[in-house]
Protein backbone atom coordinates (compact mmCIF):
# COMPACT_ATOMS: atom_id res chain seq x y z
CA UNK A 1 0.00 0.00 0.00
CA UNK A 2 1.36 3.40 -0.97
CA UNK A 3 0.20 6.29 1.20
CA UNK A 4 -0.82 9.45 -0.65
CA UNK A 5 -3.14 11.11 1.86
CA UNK A 6 -2.78 9.82 5.40
CA UNK A 7 -5.53 8.95 7.87
CA UNK A 8 -7.80 6.15 9.12
CA UNK A 9 -11.39 5.44 8.14
CA UNK A 10 -14.16 2.90 8.62
CA UNK A 11 -16.91 2.23 6.11
CA UNK A 12 -18.70 -0.15 3.77
CA UNK A 13 -16.46 -1.19 0.89
CA UNK A 14 -17.84 -0.15 -2.50
CA UNK A 15 -15.77 -1.66 -5.29
CA UNK A 16 -15.93 -1.06 -9.04
CA UNK A 17 -13.75 -2.13 -11.95
CA UNK A 18 -14.73 1.04 -13.84
CA UNK A 19 -12.79 4.30 -13.57
CA UNK A 20 -14.66 7.27 -12.06
CA UNK A 21 -15.01 10.74 -13.54
CA UNK A 22 -15.86 12.92 -10.55
CA UNK A 23 -16.93 15.78 -12.79
CA UNK A 24 -20.34 14.76 -14.06
CA UNK A 25 -20.63 11.13 -12.94
CA UNK A 26 -21.40 11.93 -9.32
CA UNK A 27 -23.94 14.37 -7.91
CA UNK A 28 -21.91 16.66 -5.66
CA UNK A 29 -24.90 17.49 -3.45
CA UNK A 30 -26.06 13.93 -2.78
CA UNK A 31 -23.00 11.75 -3.43
CA UNK A 32 -25.09 9.50 -5.69
CA UNK A 33 -23.63 8.13 -8.94
CA UNK A 34 -25.79 9.65 -11.65
CA UNK A 35 -24.16 8.19 -14.77
CA UNK A 36 -26.46 5.43 -16.07
CA UNK A 37 -23.58 3.72 -17.87
CA UNK A 38 -21.56 3.24 -14.67
CA UNK A 39 -21.95 0.02 -12.68
CA UNK A 40 -22.38 2.06 -9.47
CA UNK A 41 -25.38 3.87 -11.00
CA UNK A 42 -27.83 5.12 -8.32
CA UNK A 43 -25.49 4.03 -5.49
CA UNK A 44 -24.37 6.54 -2.87
CA UNK A 45 -20.65 6.84 -2.17
CA UNK A 46 -21.29 8.71 1.08
CA UNK A 47 -19.22 7.40 4.03
CA UNK A 48 -17.99 4.43 1.97
CA UNK A 49 -14.51 3.08 1.36
CA UNK A 50 -14.49 3.61 -2.41
CA UNK A 51 -12.20 1.25 -4.34
CA UNK A 52 -11.76 1.87 -8.08
CA UNK A 53 -9.01 1.62 -10.70
CA UNK A 54 -8.33 5.35 -11.14
CA UNK A 55 -9.99 8.67 -11.91
CA UNK A 56 -10.59 9.94 -15.43
CA UNK A 57 -11.63 13.21 -17.05
CA UNK A 58 -11.19 16.86 -16.30
CA UNK A 59 -8.92 17.97 -13.48
CA UNK A 60 -11.86 20.15 -12.37
CA UNK A 61 -13.13 16.90 -10.82
CA UNK A 62 -10.78 17.69 -7.92
CA UNK A 63 -13.06 20.59 -6.96
CA UNK A 64 -16.01 18.18 -7.04
CA UNK A 65 -14.27 15.94 -4.51
CA UNK A 66 -13.87 19.01 -2.28
CA UNK A 67 -17.58 19.78 -2.72
CA UNK A 68 -18.58 16.22 -1.80
CA UNK A 69 -16.67 16.62 1.44
CA UNK A 70 -18.07 20.10 2.12
CA UNK A 71 -21.59 18.70 1.57
CA UNK A 72 -20.92 15.76 3.93
CA UNK A 73 -21.51 13.17 1.20
CA UNK A 74 -17.91 12.18 0.42
CA UNK A 75 -16.42 8.69 0.81
CA UNK A 76 -14.54 8.11 4.09
CA UNK A 77 -11.50 6.89 2.16
CA UNK A 78 -10.50 6.06 -1.40
CA UNK A 79 -8.35 3.18 -2.69
CA UNK A 80 -7.00 3.20 -6.26
CA UNK A 81 -4.88 1.00 -8.52
CA UNK A 82 -2.90 3.93 -9.84
CA UNK A 83 -2.69 7.61 -9.01
CA UNK A 84 -4.14 10.29 -11.24
CA UNK A 85 -3.68 13.90 -10.23
CA UNK A 86 -7.39 14.73 -10.16
CA UNK A 87 -8.19 12.19 -7.45
CA UNK A 88 -4.86 12.73 -5.68
CA UNK A 89 -5.23 16.50 -5.34
CA UNK A 90 -8.98 16.26 -4.73
CA UNK A 91 -8.47 13.88 -1.79
CA UNK A 92 -5.58 16.00 -0.49
CA UNK A 93 -7.67 19.18 -0.52
CA UNK A 94 -10.66 17.45 1.07
CA UNK A 95 -8.49 15.49 3.54
CA UNK A 96 -9.87 12.11 2.45
CA UNK A 97 -7.41 9.26 3.15
CA UNK A 98 -6.10 7.85 -0.15
CA UNK A 99 -3.86 4.87 -0.82
CA UNK A 100 -2.61 3.10 -3.94
CA UNK A 101 -2.86 -0.70 -3.99
CA UNK A 102 -4.12 -3.62 -6.05
CA UNK A 103 -7.87 -3.22 -5.51
CA UNK A 104 -8.99 -5.86 -8.04
CA UNK A 105 -9.16 -8.64 -5.42
CA UNK A 106 -11.22 -6.50 -3.05
CA UNK A 107 -14.26 -7.25 -5.19
CA UNK A 108 -14.84 -10.37 -3.07
CA UNK A 109 -15.32 -8.24 0.04
CA UNK A 110 -17.66 -5.80 -1.68
CA UNK A 111 -20.34 -4.38 0.65
CA UNK A 112 -18.58 -5.58 3.79
CA UNK A 113 -17.47 -3.23 6.56
CA UNK A 114 -13.74 -2.51 6.52
CA UNK A 115 -11.23 -0.36 8.37
CA UNK A 116 -8.52 1.35 6.33
CA UNK A 117 -5.48 2.74 8.13
CA UNK A 118 -3.40 4.47 5.48
CA UNK A 119 -0.77 5.59 8.00
CA UNK A 120 -0.21 2.03 9.22
CA UNK A 121 -0.71 0.56 5.72
CA UNK A 122 -3.38 -1.91 6.85
CA UNK A 123 -6.88 -2.98 5.83
CA UNK A 124 -9.01 -4.88 8.36
CA UNK A 125 -12.16 -6.76 7.32
CA UNK A 126 -14.92 -7.18 9.91
CA UNK B 1 9.48 11.69 0.28
CA UNK B 2 11.86 13.23 2.76
CA UNK B 3 10.43 16.31 4.47
CA UNK B 4 12.12 18.94 6.62
CA UNK B 5 11.08 19.40 10.26
CA UNK B 6 9.12 22.51 9.25
CA UNK B 7 7.32 20.64 6.44
CA UNK B 8 6.47 17.73 8.78
CA UNK B 9 5.07 20.20 11.28
CA UNK B 10 3.04 22.01 8.64
CA UNK B 11 1.61 18.68 7.48
CA UNK B 12 0.49 18.01 11.06
CA UNK B 13 -1.24 21.38 11.15
CA UNK B 14 1.24 23.30 13.31
CA UNK B 15 1.19 26.30 10.96
CA UNK B 16 -2.54 26.54 10.36
CA UNK B 17 -5.12 24.70 8.30
CA UNK B 18 -4.33 26.45 4.98
CA UNK B 19 -0.66 25.44 5.04
CA UNK B 20 -1.65 21.98 6.27
CA UNK B 21 -3.88 21.58 3.21
CA UNK B 22 -1.20 22.98 0.89
CA UNK B 23 1.46 20.56 2.19
CA UNK B 24 -1.02 17.68 2.03
CA UNK B 25 -1.47 18.48 -1.69
CA UNK B 26 2.30 18.75 -2.31
CA UNK B 27 3.10 15.51 -0.47
CA UNK B 28 0.27 13.57 -2.16
CA UNK B 29 1.30 14.90 -5.59
CA UNK B 30 4.95 14.24 -4.82
CA UNK B 31 4.31 10.64 -3.71
CA UNK B 32 2.16 10.05 -6.79
CA UNK B 33 4.90 11.29 -9.11
CA UNK B 34 7.81 9.62 -7.24
CA UNK B 35 9.35 12.87 -6.04
CA UNK B 36 11.96 12.61 -3.30
CA UNK B 37 11.64 16.06 -1.68
CA UNK B 38 10.16 19.55 -1.97
CA UNK B 39 12.21 22.36 -3.53
CA UNK B 40 11.70 26.16 -3.72
CA UNK B 41 10.01 27.51 -6.85
CA UNK B 42 10.10 31.14 -7.96
CA UNK B 43 7.00 31.74 -10.06
CA UNK B 44 3.58 30.10 -10.10
CA UNK B 45 1.03 30.33 -12.91
CA UNK B 46 -2.41 29.18 -11.77
CA UNK B 47 -5.27 27.57 -13.67
CA UNK B 48 -8.75 27.22 -12.15
CA UNK B 49 -10.00 30.71 -12.94
CA UNK B 50 -12.78 30.51 -15.53
CA UNK B 51 -16.17 30.07 -13.81
CA UNK B 52 -17.23 28.10 -16.91
CA UNK B 53 -14.75 25.38 -15.92
CA UNK B 54 -14.44 25.42 -12.10
CA UNK B 55 -18.14 26.10 -11.50
CA UNK B 56 -19.78 26.55 -8.12
CA UNK B 57 -17.50 23.97 -6.49
CA UNK B 58 -14.42 25.99 -7.44
CA UNK B 59 -15.93 29.36 -6.61
CA UNK B 60 -17.00 28.13 -3.16
CA UNK B 61 -13.63 26.55 -2.46
CA UNK B 62 -11.73 29.76 -3.28
CA UNK B 63 -14.15 31.82 -1.21
CA UNK B 64 -13.64 29.46 1.74
CA UNK B 65 -9.85 29.98 1.83
CA UNK B 66 -9.42 33.57 0.68
CA UNK B 67 -9.46 35.22 4.09
CA UNK B 68 -6.51 33.18 5.33
CA UNK B 69 -4.57 32.04 2.24
CA UNK B 70 -1.66 34.21 0.99
CA UNK B 71 0.73 33.39 -1.85
CA UNK B 72 4.44 33.24 -0.97
CA UNK B 73 5.92 33.75 -4.45
CA UNK B 74 4.99 35.70 -7.55
CA UNK B 75 1.76 34.16 -8.84
CA UNK B 76 0.01 34.90 -12.15
CA UNK B 77 -3.33 33.71 -13.45
CA UNK B 78 -4.96 31.91 -16.40
CA UNK B 79 -7.83 33.52 -18.40
CA UNK B 80 -11.29 34.10 -16.95
CA UNK B 81 -14.62 33.71 -18.77
CA UNK B 82 -15.18 37.10 -20.38
CA UNK B 83 -13.91 40.62 -21.13
CA UNK B 84 -15.79 43.01 -18.83
CA UNK B 85 -15.68 45.72 -21.56
CA UNK B 86 -17.92 43.70 -23.87
CA UNK B 87 -19.64 41.10 -21.67
CA UNK B 88 -23.02 42.79 -22.17
CA UNK B 89 -22.83 41.93 -25.90
CA UNK B 90 -22.94 38.23 -25.09
CA UNK B 91 -25.51 35.93 -23.51
CA UNK B 92 -23.73 35.81 -20.14
CA UNK B 93 -26.01 35.71 -17.10
CA UNK B 94 -25.70 38.08 -14.12
CA UNK B 95 -25.11 35.00 -12.01
CA UNK B 96 -22.09 34.07 -14.16
CA UNK B 97 -20.69 37.60 -13.90
CA UNK B 98 -21.16 37.62 -10.13
CA UNK B 99 -19.44 34.27 -9.65
CA UNK B 100 -16.56 35.25 -11.97
CA UNK B 101 -16.10 38.49 -9.99
CA UNK B 102 -16.04 36.47 -6.76
CA UNK B 103 -13.28 34.23 -8.18
CA UNK B 104 -11.30 37.34 -9.18
CA UNK B 105 -11.74 38.84 -5.70
CA UNK B 106 -10.60 35.59 -4.06
CA UNK B 107 -7.38 35.51 -6.05
CA UNK B 108 -6.73 39.21 -5.43
CA UNK B 109 -7.17 38.71 -1.69
CA UNK B 110 -4.61 35.91 -1.81
CA UNK B 111 -2.10 38.25 -3.46
CA UNK B 112 -2.29 36.84 -6.99
CA UNK B 113 -1.59 39.07 -10.03
CA UNK B 114 -4.82 38.79 -11.99
CA UNK B 115 -3.10 38.65 -15.38
CA UNK B 116 -5.85 36.45 -16.93
CA UNK B 117 -3.50 35.10 -19.56
CA UNK B 118 -2.48 31.66 -20.86
CA UNK B 119 0.70 33.05 -22.48
CA UNK B 120 2.88 34.19 -19.54
CA UNK B 121 5.93 33.59 -21.79
CA UNK B 122 4.73 36.30 -24.19
CA UNK B 123 3.84 39.02 -21.67
CA UNK B 124 6.28 38.60 -18.77
CA UNK B 125 10.09 38.63 -18.65
CA UNK B 126 11.59 35.14 -18.60
CA UNK B 127 13.57 34.31 -15.43
CA UNK B 128 17.19 33.13 -15.78
CA UNK B 129 17.81 29.73 -17.34
CA UNK B 130 17.22 26.79 -15.02
CA UNK B 131 14.78 28.61 -12.73
CA UNK B 132 12.24 26.29 -11.11
CA UNK B 133 8.63 27.43 -11.66
CA UNK B 134 5.17 25.84 -11.31
CA UNK B 135 2.87 26.34 -14.31
CA UNK B 136 -0.59 24.80 -14.37
CA UNK B 137 -1.50 25.97 -17.88
CA UNK B 138 -0.46 23.08 -20.12
CA UNK B 139 0.75 25.08 -23.14
CA UNK B 140 2.71 27.43 -20.87
CA UNK B 141 4.33 24.53 -19.00
CA UNK B 142 5.49 22.94 -22.27
CA UNK B 143 6.70 26.34 -23.54
CA UNK B 144 8.61 26.93 -20.27
CA UNK B 145 10.33 23.52 -20.33
CA UNK B 146 11.04 23.41 -24.08
CA UNK B 147 11.79 26.98 -25.15
CA UNK B 148 12.40 29.18 -22.11
CA UNK B 149 14.94 26.94 -20.30
CA UNK B 150 12.72 26.86 -17.18
CA UNK B 151 11.70 23.76 -15.22
CA UNK B 152 8.15 22.87 -14.28
CA UNK B 153 5.85 19.93 -13.78
CA UNK B 154 2.61 20.01 -15.75
CA UNK B 155 0.84 21.13 -12.61
CA UNK B 156 -2.80 20.62 -11.72
CA UNK B 157 -4.86 23.59 -10.52
CA UNK B 158 -4.45 22.43 -6.91
CA UNK B 159 -0.75 21.50 -7.03
CA UNK B 160 0.04 24.94 -8.49
CA UNK B 161 -2.09 26.63 -5.83
CA UNK B 162 -0.30 24.65 -3.12
CA UNK B 163 3.03 25.76 -4.63
CA UNK B 164 1.89 29.38 -4.55
CA UNK B 165 0.88 29.10 -0.88
CA UNK B 166 4.15 27.44 0.18
CA UNK B 167 6.71 28.55 -2.44
CA UNK B 168 7.58 24.88 -2.97
CA UNK B 169 6.96 22.02 -5.38
CA UNK B 170 7.78 18.30 -5.46
CA UNK B 171 11.13 17.55 -7.11
CA UNK B 172 10.35 14.85 -9.66
CA UNK B 173 11.89 13.87 -12.98
CA UNK B 174 10.42 16.86 -14.86
CA UNK B 175 12.52 19.17 -12.71
CA UNK B 176 15.74 17.35 -13.53
CA UNK B 177 17.07 16.59 -17.00
CA UNK B 178 14.28 14.60 -18.52
CA UNK B 179 15.10 12.75 -21.75
CA UNK B 180 12.73 11.99 -24.63
CA UNK B 181 10.69 8.78 -24.53
CA UNK B 182 9.91 8.83 -28.27
CA UNK B 183 11.02 10.56 -31.49
CA UNK B 184 8.50 11.94 -33.96
CA UNK B 185 9.94 12.08 -37.49
CA UNK B 186 8.21 14.92 -39.32
CA UNK B 187 7.76 14.19 -43.01
CA UNK B 188 5.90 17.34 -44.08
CA UNK B 189 7.70 20.26 -45.78
CA UNK B 190 6.95 23.92 -44.93
CA UNK B 191 4.59 23.39 -42.03
CA UNK B 192 1.84 25.96 -41.47
CA UNK B 193 0.86 26.94 -37.91
CA UNK B 194 -2.07 24.53 -38.34
CA UNK B 195 0.37 21.71 -39.19
CA UNK B 196 2.42 22.58 -36.10
CA UNK B 197 -0.72 22.39 -33.97
CA UNK B 198 -1.61 18.98 -35.43
CA UNK B 199 1.97 17.80 -34.90
CA UNK B 200 1.68 18.94 -31.26
CA UNK B 201 -1.56 17.03 -30.75
CA UNK B 202 -0.02 13.93 -32.38
CA UNK B 203 3.21 14.16 -30.34
CA UNK B 204 1.24 14.63 -27.12
CA UNK B 205 -0.61 11.39 -27.83
CA UNK B 206 2.45 9.25 -28.52
CA UNK B 207 4.77 10.68 -25.87
CA UNK B 208 4.13 10.34 -22.17
CA UNK B 209 6.68 12.80 -20.81
CA UNK B 210 9.12 14.28 -23.33
CA UNK B 211 9.26 14.04 -27.12
CA UNK B 212 12.06 14.58 -29.63
CA UNK B 213 10.89 16.29 -32.84
CA UNK B 214 13.04 15.40 -35.84
CA UNK B 215 12.94 16.75 -39.40
CA UNK B 216 11.40 20.15 -38.62
CA UNK B 217 12.25 23.07 -36.35
CA UNK B 218 9.59 25.52 -35.11
CA UNK B 219 11.33 28.68 -36.23
CA UNK B 220 8.88 31.43 -35.27
CA UNK B 221 6.75 32.18 -32.23
CA UNK B 222 3.50 31.31 -33.97
CA UNK B 223 4.78 27.81 -34.80
CA UNK B 224 6.07 27.37 -31.23
CA UNK B 225 2.76 28.40 -29.71
CA UNK B 226 0.75 26.15 -32.02
CA UNK B 227 3.03 23.20 -31.17
CA UNK B 228 2.77 23.81 -27.40
CA UNK B 229 -1.00 24.39 -27.60
CA UNK B 230 -1.64 21.17 -29.52
CA UNK B 231 0.66 19.12 -27.31
CA UNK B 232 -0.89 20.40 -24.09
CA UNK B 233 -4.34 19.46 -25.33
CA UNK B 234 -3.76 15.77 -25.92
CA UNK B 235 -1.91 14.23 -23.02
CA UNK B 236 0.67 14.40 -20.29
CA UNK B 237 3.79 15.21 -22.35
CA UNK B 238 5.52 18.19 -20.68
CA UNK B 239 8.42 18.94 -23.02
CA UNK B 240 9.69 18.75 -26.59
CA UNK B 241 13.22 19.00 -27.90
CA UNK B 242 14.68 19.17 -31.41
CA UNK B 243 17.82 17.38 -30.21
CA UNK B 244 18.22 13.83 -31.51
CA UNK B 245 17.30 11.00 -29.15
CA UNK B 246 19.03 8.00 -30.75
CA UNK B 247 17.76 5.28 -28.41
CA UNK B 248 14.08 6.06 -28.71
CA UNK B 249 11.33 4.53 -30.80
CA UNK B 250 10.65 6.52 -34.00
CA UNK B 251 7.12 7.37 -35.12
CA UNK B 252 6.43 9.11 -38.43
CA UNK B 253 4.20 12.18 -38.73
CA UNK B 254 3.37 12.55 -42.41
CA UNK B 255 0.51 14.00 -44.47
CA UNK B 256 -1.55 10.89 -43.78
CA UNK B 257 -1.29 11.26 -40.01
CA UNK B 258 -1.97 15.00 -40.28
CA UNK B 259 -5.07 14.25 -42.38
CA UNK B 260 -6.37 11.84 -39.71
CA UNK B 261 -6.19 14.60 -37.08
CA UNK B 262 -7.66 17.14 -39.48
CA UNK B 263 -10.57 14.78 -40.25
CA UNK B 264 -11.13 14.27 -36.52
CA UNK B 265 -11.31 17.98 -35.64
CA UNK B 266 -12.59 19.51 -38.87
CA UNK B 267 -16.33 18.82 -38.70
CA UNK B 268 -17.70 21.42 -41.11
CA UNK B 269 -16.55 23.24 -44.23
CA UNK B 270 -17.44 26.72 -43.03
CA UNK B 271 -18.89 28.68 -40.13
CA UNK B 272 -20.15 32.11 -39.13
CA UNK B 273 -17.48 33.13 -36.60
CA UNK B 274 -13.70 33.27 -36.97
CA UNK B 275 -11.81 32.50 -33.75
CA UNK B 276 -8.18 33.52 -33.31
CA UNK B 277 -6.19 33.15 -30.11
CA UNK B 278 -6.06 29.80 -28.35
CA UNK B 279 -3.49 30.23 -26.86
CA UNK B 280 -4.11 34.00 -26.69
CA UNK B 281 -2.32 36.23 -29.22
CA UNK B 282 0.54 38.65 -28.50
CA UNK B 283 0.93 42.16 -29.92
CA UNK B 284 3.35 41.10 -32.71
CA UNK B 285 0.83 38.44 -33.81
CA UNK B 286 -1.94 41.06 -33.93
CA UNK B 287 0.29 43.43 -35.92
CA UNK B 288 1.17 40.60 -38.28
CA UNK B 289 -2.55 39.89 -38.79
CA UNK B 290 -3.14 43.55 -39.70
CA UNK B 291 -0.31 43.32 -42.21
CA UNK B 292 -1.68 40.11 -43.71
CA UNK B 293 -5.15 41.67 -44.07
CA UNK B 294 -3.75 44.70 -46.00
CA UNK B 295 -6.84 46.80 -45.42
CA UNK B 296 -9.28 44.01 -46.23
CA UNK B 297 -12.27 43.24 -44.01
CA UNK B 298 -13.34 39.82 -42.67
CA UNK B 299 -16.71 38.82 -44.13
CA UNK B 300 -17.47 36.92 -40.89
CA UNK B 301 -17.22 38.22 -37.33
CA UNK B 302 -13.70 37.58 -36.02
CA UNK B 303 -13.20 37.16 -32.26
CA UNK B 304 -9.55 37.61 -31.26
CA UNK B 305 -8.51 36.62 -27.73
CA UNK B 306 -5.54 38.29 -26.01
CA UNK B 307 -4.31 39.34 -22.56
CA UNK B 308 -5.44 42.71 -21.12
CA UNK B 309 -1.93 44.21 -21.47
CA UNK B 310 -1.88 43.25 -25.15
CA UNK B 311 -5.31 44.80 -25.74
CA UNK B 312 -4.08 48.00 -24.10
CA UNK B 313 -0.89 48.03 -26.20
CA UNK B 314 -2.99 47.42 -29.32
CA UNK B 315 -5.08 50.56 -28.63
CA UNK B 316 -3.60 52.46 -31.64
CA UNK B 317 -4.78 49.60 -33.90
CA UNK B 318 -8.32 49.24 -32.48
CA UNK B 319 -9.99 51.33 -35.23
CA UNK B 320 -8.14 49.42 -37.96
CA UNK B 321 -9.14 46.13 -36.34
CA UNK B 322 -12.78 47.16 -35.98
CA UNK B 323 -12.87 48.18 -39.64
CA UNK B 324 -11.54 44.70 -40.42
CA UNK B 325 -14.41 43.14 -38.35
CA UNK B 326 -11.92 41.96 -35.71
CA UNK B 327 -13.15 42.15 -32.10
CA UNK B 328 -10.47 42.06 -29.41
CA UNK B 329 -11.39 40.21 -26.22
CA UNK B 330 -9.12 40.60 -23.20
CA UNK B 331 -8.88 38.46 -20.01
CA UNK B 332 -10.42 35.39 -21.66
CA UNK B 333 -9.60 32.70 -24.21
CA UNK B 334 -11.32 30.62 -26.89
CA UNK B 335 -10.55 27.52 -24.84
CA UNK B 336 -13.58 26.71 -22.64
CA UNK B 337 -15.22 30.04 -23.39
CA UNK B 338 -18.83 30.71 -22.35
CA UNK B 339 -19.04 33.33 -25.15
CA UNK B 340 -19.79 30.81 -27.91
CA UNK B 341 -23.01 28.87 -27.77
CA UNK B 342 -24.83 26.60 -30.15
CA UNK B 343 -27.84 28.95 -29.84
CA UNK B 344 -26.15 31.84 -31.62
CA UNK B 345 -23.26 30.28 -33.55
CA UNK B 346 -23.55 27.91 -36.52
CA UNK B 347 -19.92 26.95 -36.70
CA UNK B 348 -16.46 28.24 -35.94
CA UNK B 349 -13.55 28.84 -38.33
CA UNK B 350 -10.14 28.69 -36.65
CA UNK B 351 -6.45 27.93 -37.16
CA UNK B 352 -6.05 26.70 -33.57
CA UNK B 353 -5.96 22.99 -32.75
CA UNK B 354 -6.41 23.68 -29.06
CA UNK B 355 -9.34 25.99 -29.80
CA UNK B 356 -10.91 23.48 -32.20
CA UNK B 357 -10.64 20.66 -29.66
CA UNK B 358 -12.31 22.54 -26.81
CA UNK B 359 -14.90 24.36 -28.92
CA UNK B 360 -16.10 20.96 -30.12
CA UNK B 361 -15.91 19.09 -26.83
CA UNK B 362 -17.04 21.87 -24.51
CA UNK B 363 -19.22 24.18 -26.61
CA UNK B 364 -20.55 21.42 -28.87
CA UNK B 365 -19.97 23.50 -32.00
CA UNK B 366 -18.78 22.41 -35.43
CA UNK B 367 -15.33 23.62 -36.44
CA UNK B 368 -13.71 24.40 -39.77
CA UNK B 369 -9.92 24.16 -39.43
CA UNK B 370 -7.71 26.19 -41.78
CA UNK B 371 -4.33 27.94 -41.70
CA UNK B 372 -4.59 31.70 -41.05
CA UNK B 373 -3.45 32.50 -44.61
CA UNK B 374 -6.37 30.47 -46.03
CA UNK B 375 -8.87 32.01 -43.58
CA UNK B 376 -7.82 35.49 -44.73
CA UNK B 377 -8.00 34.52 -48.39
CA UNK B 378 -11.43 32.90 -48.12
CA UNK B 379 -13.13 35.20 -45.64
CA UNK B 380 -11.92 38.74 -46.33
CA UNK B 381 -12.29 41.25 -49.11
Amino acid sequence: MKRLVGGRATGILVHTNQPINFLGMINKDTGVVQDASHDLYKQSIRDTILAFPHGIGSSVGAYTIHSLKANNVAPSAMLCERPDLTVVTGCAVANIPLAILDVSEMKLQNNSKIIVDVDAGTITYN
Amino acid sequence: MILTKYEEGALRGEHGDILQMAYRILVATGEATDADRLIPIHWVHLSGVNYNTIGDAGEQFLRSIRHKARVQVRTTLNPAGFDKDTVHEYAITDEFIKKQESIKTSYEMMGVETSFSCIPYDIFNTPTAGTQVAFAESNAAIHANSLDKLKTNKESAFSALASALTGKSPYNEFRGDISPDVTVDVDIPNLTELDWGMLGLFAGRVSEKCVSISGAVPSDRRACKALCGGMGTSGTCAKFTTNAAPDTEHISFDRQEAKKIHDELNTTETGDTIILGSPQLSLPEIESLIEMLRGRRFTKRCMLFCPRTVKESAAPHIKTLERANVHLLADCCACLTPLLSIDDTDGVITNSIKGAYYIQKSNGLDVSLKPLQDIIQEYSR
